[in-house]
């Protein structure tokens, strides 16, 4: 038996098209420091730091984690970085955690970040490898055809990935970190916007963003002497898959339902959809809402949409799904993951303020990066388990 | 002096790269026109192009195929925005083409084509570049195109989406 591990404080940047008010390592800190606040310890509290973030390219800094290891206080200390694509944010908390329920370590830092402003992601996406297919307009056009697959087989009304779009950009006003805000937003203003990836509209889009998430991680004694109410990790679980194979489900990847499958073992669950009170979970284009709610099990294959047009994943809904506005709000890419994990936290701690789900308890935080490859997913709650 | 916010500073990326035996005959192949996939001894799936070993299986895919350019779009995007990659002006569609044989679609553009008229279950051929122009490169299938053949029944690719 493992041993237990909490998140103990929470720290996020106000994410934004261009944080040229910071430098990289300031934009970090200022994650660093809410987290540090919020957990009530300072450097010497931390025993080691996991960091996270897309690849090198997006930002064209290499290796970044060589001399971030300064402004992250890791001096004299274990530092390790992650990288698993998009779910890079997920797998850098899970690591982190693992420390502590390995019992290495009482209290771990884990960030995760992306500055986009500073490069471009799309290039760096759709850069020439030699000898392989280029990926041709960047995720966009990688994910677009997988959606239109999806609409085919499970015949969702047309109208699904704007409802999506309608809701999360709903909840961002109620989230102070969102970078995309339209107060206003409508659902004509939604179906109205520009086609960009044919079926992806330009509002069903996540936008590039500059940010930062951290959360510091610890053990059950340093749980105790903690500035406010931890969430408790229940159970946490990755999985990978190759990119292209014969007969892969593209739709419904076999690696995201073995993920899910595990995760819910781990942390007692025999039903999904009854027992969490919410979800955070990584919708870079609308359509992959009701396409994780089936991954994830939370509706049967081909019903996932249900869930969005009867209004169950908005905030009153019985299973709020990216209260926060999620990635379609924010998306500092390798951070995205992370915020999703801390989102969740956020939510069992009774923290989230306006975008707060009642009474949460227990609540799903999920990742995922590559051709839809990499799967990372936790779930955390109110109770120590 | 005012304020430095940025700079810019460019990076270059130059490679020397190794294609690898079953990557050396697909290309070897486009160079004449021919396209050569392999399929996999234990479950029998044909990739093109090649991977050298079944990601499924993991075993070495040695016994070469050569398939034909006809295929069937399984699904598909149109692209309303500038590509990095292809000259071709906004908006155009890209699509999952299943060459018939092949187990496993891949990523191409179609042409000669309302970009609106693509659809799921299309029969398409590959367009080839002159003689003269063709190389070991992708680049050699210049795009697919619509064929008059009936469109191909969603159940007959339901299962490569």
């Amino acid at each position: 038996m493992a041993e237990r591990c909490a998140v103990i404080g929470i720290g996020q940047t106000k994410h934004d098209v261009k944080r040229t008010d910071v430098s990289l390592p300031g934009l970090l800190r200022e994650a660093v420091d809410r987290a540090f606040a919020d957990a009530g310890v300072g450097w010497r509290d931390i025993d080691a730091v996991v960091i996270g973030k897309a690849p090198d390219m997006f930002e064209g800094t290499m290796m970044p984690e060589l001399y971030l290891a300064d402004a992250l206080g890791a001096a004299g200390k274990p530092m390790l970085r992650v990288h698993t694509a998009g779910s890079v944010g997920g797998s850098t908390a899970i690591v982190a955690a693992q420390l502590v329920q390995a019992g290495i370590h009482e209290r771990v830092l884990t960030v995760a970040y992306e500055k986009q402003s500073e490069g471009n992601a799309m290039w760096a996406l759709t850069v020439r490898i030699p000898f392989q297919q280029a990926i041709v307009a960047g995720a966009g056009g990688y994910f677009a055809p997988l959606i239109r697959a999806y609409m085919r087989r499970s015949g969702a009304p047309e109208d699904t990935g704007v409802r999506v779009a309608l809701k999360d950009r709903q909840n961002a006003p109620k989230n102070p970190y969102s970078h995309l805000v339209f107060p206003d937003v409508t659902y004509e203003m939604i179906e109205g916007s520009p086609m960009l990836w044919d079926p992806i509209r330009y509002m069903e889009t996540c936008p590039s963003s500059d940010g930062a998430c951290a959360m510091v991680l610890a053990s059950d004694a340093a749980a105790k002497k903690a500035r406010h109410a931890p969430a408790w990790v229940h159970g946490t679980a990755m999985r990978s898959e190759p990119t292209m194979f014969a007969g892969r489900d593209l739709v419904n990847p076999r690696a995201g339902r073995d993920c899910a499958a595990e995760l819910y073992r781990k942390a007692g669950i025999a039903n999904p959809r009854k027992e969490l009170d919410c979800a955070e979970v990584y919708v870079p284009f609308s359509w992959f809402e009701p396409m994780w709610m089936e991954n994830l099990g939370f509706a049967p294959e081909g019903e996932g949409w249900k869930m969005t047009q009867e209004g169950a994943t908005a905030l009153g809904g019985d299973m709020p799904i990216n209260a926060s506005g999620g990635v379609l709000s924010s998306n500092p890419i390798g951070a995205s993951g992370m915020i999703r994990f801390a989102e969740a936290a956020l939510q069992v701690r009774g923290l989230a303020g306006e975008h707060q789900v009642p009474g949460a308890k227990r609540a799903l935080g999920h990742a995922y990066g590559g051709g839809s490859q990499f799967f990372a997913m936790w779930i955390v709650g109110s109770a120590r388990p | 002096m005012s304020e430095i916010t940025s700079i810019t500073t460019p990076i270059r990326l130059d490679y020397t790269y190794t294609a690898g035996h079953a990557t050396q005959r697909f290309l070897l192949g486009m160079a004449e026109g021919r396209i050569l996939g392999q399929r996999c001894p234990e479950c029998a799936k044909v990739y093109v192009p090649p991977r050298g070993a079944c990601p499924k299986c993991g075993v070495p895919t040695t016994d070469e195929v050569e398939v034909t350019g006809k295929g069937t779009v399984t699904t598909f995007c149109i692209v309303r925005i500038p590509s990095d990659v292809l000259s071709v002006p906004p908006p155009f569609t890209c699509a999952h083409v299943l060459l018939d044989g092949a187990d496993l679609p891949f990523f191409a553009l179609i042409q000669e084509c309302e970009f609106d008229k693509v659809r799921m279950g299309m029969r398409v051929e590959a367009v080839w570049a002159p003689k003269a122009e063709l190389a070991a490169t992708f680049e050699s299938i210049r795009y697919f195109r619509p064929i008059a053949e009936p469109d191909a029944p969603y159940e007959s690719y339901k299962e490569h989406l």
